[in-house]
């Protein structure tokens, strides 16, 4: 502490460092909180089912999804990333996942949510296994913190198929 | 600053920064805003530098004594005297 620049100096870093370390706190406290997320996804129609010219299968769906994500979000949340994708298996692959549709939700009150929606993505698969398919549809969500760790869950939701021939 | 003062700033500047920097967890905790807790510390930051780093009086109150210059003038310096290398006497021509 021998001139004006050295203190300025040491109090800089103790105070980065510390700074660091409240961080690190904040991400920690974030295993206190109480989460009891839900979701439902009901498929209203298929609109299409066809084989396209290279051999691949591709549906067309409209999805009614509703959630409850609202306790998912604590002080040290900046927004949460959610998607739905449709697993299955298939005699080339032990677990196929396509994702479907996804959003970003930025805040609390945007996080319980029901909405009617056709695939965002393309539903394609690789070869042509899909009449009679029966697939789950799970909701993932990565929670973003503002400092910390990103945590990843997710809900399965299963027994739903697709029909046996092509419309 | 003498050096007593500079010790004390020493440490006032870490227990300020970690003691409030611990009230500003707490406050952010309490009121679930990341960003009152940010507010909170960038104030903790700004008043500890401006307690610690500038040269106050009160970092002053423990001057060094220097001797007086007639108590220096009893004990002078010794002088130097010229000290020469005698060259080594080389035996074998």
């Amino acid at each position: 502490m021998h001139s004006f620049g050295y203190r300025a100096n040491a109090l800089l870093t103790f105070a980065v460092t510390a700074l660091a370390f409240i961080c690190a706190i904040a991400s920690f406290s974030d295993k206190f909180s109480n989460q009891n997320p839900s979701a439902e996804i009901q498929i209203l129609n298929i609109n299409r089912f066809k084989k396209q010219s290279r051999g691949n299968d591709e549906v067309s769906l409209t999805l009614d999804i509703a959630a409850d994500l609202q306790s998912l979000f604590t002080w040290n949340t900046k927004q949460i990333f959610a998607f739905v994708a449709a697993e299955y298996e298939t005699p080339k692959n032990s677990l196929n996942q396509v994702s479907l549709w996804d959003a970003i939700i930025p805040a609390k009150e945007n996080a319980k949510f029901r909405i009617q929606v056709s695939n965002k993505y393309r539903f394609i698969d690789q070869g042509h296994n899909l009449r009679g398919k029966e697939f789950n549809l799970t909701l993932h969500w990565h929670v973003m913190p503002k400092t910390g760790k990103m945590f990843a869950d997710k809900i399965v939701m299963s027994g739903y198929s697709l029909p046996d021939a092509y419309r | 600053m003498d050096w007593r003062g500079q010790k004390l700033a020493e440490e006032v500047m870490q227990i300020l920064l970690l003691v409030f920097g611990g009230v500003a967890f707490i406050a952010g905790y309490a009121t679930s805003s990341f960003r009152t807790m940010m507010l909170i510390y960038a104030g903790v930051v700004l008043f500890t530098t401006l307690v610690t780093v500038p040269n106050w009086s009160f970092f002053s109150r423990h001057p060094l004594e220097w001797l007086d210059p007639i108590e220096a003038e009893k004990y002078p310096k010794p002088e130097m005297t010229t000290v020469t290398w005698k060259k080594k006497k080389n035996k074998h021509h």
